[in-house]
């Protein structure tokens, strides 16, 4: 690893006017992803402002919406007496994901912005228009079990990148309907979740909507009425310590037998955490039975394409949102 | 007791190995990061732009004891203990935070020593595998170290460290209350031996003893 500059702030200011001046400065928060990354060579950035000193870890009700800092540690949020009896969704989505000890080190802020698992992406000497843009998709050819089935483009050659976002966590803060609040260069916004990471479109080394320089302060979740019913089901390859094949995220809110409102996200397969509004829309109304879950399931794959490897994942989708929506409901 | 490791390297032959080191990571910076050392001449700190980004003075506490240190910032933790501080109990399995056998305790947290700058951790406290016995031939083991010799916890012992450390937190944070519950919170420590059985049965036994971990 090459060395860097490192730069501890002691003030939200300095810690954005410190990666504001130099293009390919980074924050340094859990560095669970960063310094994994650094180490193999795919990214490496001369300057490092570390954030952890930050006043950014507390979690706080504020009424209608429960606060959370940028700097909250994934175990302190899934261990949260707030969270666990308001947002149990969250909790159990953080605890799915990574270890025990990576919990205990990674941030809010850093699951947000993790990169990609795709193994293309992971091997410099491979190609990748996220790692490297302009030197090609090594997946849509090879070896792409991993990949995305939603929010491609419409021509099947010309895919620029089909990776999955890999957070366990952004599936549940998707279908929360979060608000991430973001201090800056240019002052103070506030983005939708969905609308906080994108689709690769023509630019693919762009995760997500965040400007250089841009700090993550803060996560905003409304109350809801979906506690009593909700469920996070992770499908990977063995029982623990492994990113997702596929995950639902699913929410319910019943009245007796019938639905009132309903909140449905995948994991693993798309560019981003995949939000399934047309099917939330399907099951409202209707009872909480088999039937309407197939029914719904059927409508959130509409537009789903897979490759060589990933076929699988057009009948692991349909049938893991059923089995979410059965035990959120039970 | 003070523990001023760079005390160790006062001698010539040292000295010079370090200037040596100083220019050739100066010139190693002049080729890699080019907008520090453009910055550093900038503010005419060329000269001292090693120095001033190349190492950090960081105050830690290992194992009970103050250390007083400097190290560069792309040092990881893990690397300080092994290679800086000869503490070896800390193991380093993947470096990339898949394995586990390099966990440590920071602030009592069970945490990867691989995935974590040494700089990052200035005045807070660092307990390893060395840490828990009691001092001196004659001191006792850790509870769960005696319980992992009970119950053979182990093969080669390579992923063993970590595992303990691993199995304090996991009782501490109250996640050991049924063998499921221990597998899914110990799963961030992988033994390529096996020895996941007697792992598990050891960390229960401790759990209904009721020792204090
Ligand atoms: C072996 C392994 C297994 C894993 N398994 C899973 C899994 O199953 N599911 C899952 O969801 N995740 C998994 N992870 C990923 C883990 O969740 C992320 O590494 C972690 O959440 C990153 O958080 P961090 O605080 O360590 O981020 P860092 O590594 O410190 O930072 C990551 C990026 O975020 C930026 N950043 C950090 N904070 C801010 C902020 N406040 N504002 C703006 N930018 C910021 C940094 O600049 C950097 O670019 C795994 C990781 C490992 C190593
Ligand atoms: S050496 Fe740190 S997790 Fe493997
Ligand atoms: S005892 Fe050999 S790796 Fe665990």
């Amino acid at each position: 690893m090459i060395n860097f500059q490192y730069l501890r702030a002691s003030s939200p200011k300095s810690a954005i006017d410190g990666v504001r001046t130099d293009l390919s400065a980074q924050f340094i928060a859990g560095g669970t992803n960063l310094i994994d990354l650094m180490k193999r060579g795919i990214t490496a950035p001369p300057k490092l402002v570390d954030i952890n000193n930050l006043p950014l870890r507390d979690i706080a009700d504020e009424g209608k919406t429960i606060r959370i800092g940028a700097l909250a540690l994934n175990s302190t949020v899934a261990d949260h007496s707030l969270i666990l009896k308001k947002l149990p969704l969250l909790a159990q989505a953080l605890n799915a994901g990574a270890s025990a000890q990576i919990r205990n080190m990674a941030t809010v802020g850093g699951n947000m912005m993790q990169r990609t698992r795709c193994p293309y992406f992971y091997d410099p000497s491979l190609p990748c228009n996220k790692r490297a843009p302009g030197s090609g998709c090594g997946a849509v050819a090879g070896i792409n079990r991993m990949h995305a089935i939603f929010g491609l483009e419409p021509v099947p050659d010309q895919h620029v990148c089909i990776a999955v976002h890999p957070s366990d966590m952004c599936v549940a803060l998707a279908a929360l309907d979060a608000t991430v609040e973001v201090w800056g260069p240019g002052g103070n916004r506030t983005i939708p979740f969905t609308g906080f990471h994108r689709l690769p479109g023509s630019n693919p080394q762009k995760d997500n909507t965040l400007q250089h320089g841009e700090l993550i302060t803060a996560l905003r979740l409304p109350d809801n009425a979906l506690a009593t019913h909700s469920h996070y089901l992770k499908i990977r390859d063995r029982a623990s310590y492994a990113f997702a094949l596929i995950s639902v995220a699913a929410a319910l809110d019943l009245k007796g037998k019938t639905i009132q409102q309903a909140r449905l996200a995948m994991g693993g397969v798309a560019h981003k955490p995949w939000r399934l509004t047309e099917a939330e829309q399907v099951l409202i109304g209707k009872p909480a039975t088999e039937a309407t879950f197939r029914e719904a399931a059927q409508v959130a794959m509409r537009g789903a394409r897979a490759f060589e490897h990933n076929t699988y994942k057009l009948k692991l989708a349909p049938a893991a949102i059923v089995e979410a929506l059965t035990r959120a409901a039970g | 007791m003070q523990h001023n490791e760079p005390d160790r390297n006062n001698n010539a032959g040292q000295e010079a190995r370090r200037d040596f080191l100083k220019q050739s990571t100066l010139l190693t910076a002049l080729s890699l990061t080019p907008s520090v050392v453009v910055q550093a001449a900038e503010k005419h700190l060329d000269e001292k732009a090693a120095a001033y980004f190349e190492q950090v003075t960081l105050k830690l506490t290992i194992n009970g004891k103050p250390y007083t240190l400097s190290v560069e910032p792309r040092v990881t933790l893990l690397d300080l203990l092994r290679e800086r501080l000869n503490l070896t109990g800390t193991k380093k399995g993947c470096d990339y935070g898949q394995c586990g056998a390099c966990t440590v305790h920071i602030d009592g947290r069970r945490t990867l020593s691989c995935l974590t700058f040494a700089v990052m951790h200035e005045g807070q406290a660092v307990t390893t595998i060395e840490g828990l016995a009691e001092a001196g031939p004659q001191g006792k083991l850790h509870p769960v170290q005696e319980a992992f010799i009970r119950h053979d916890g182990f093969q080669c012992g390579y992923c063993t460290p970590g595992q303990i450390m691993s199995a304090i937190g996991c009782l501490r944070e109250d996640r050991a209350n049924s063998p499921d519950e221990i597998r899914e919170y110990m799963s961030g420590n992988i033994c390529r031996c096996g020895a996941y059985n007697n792992i598990v049965d050891a960390i229960a036994e401790v759990k209904k003893g009721g020792q204090k971990v």
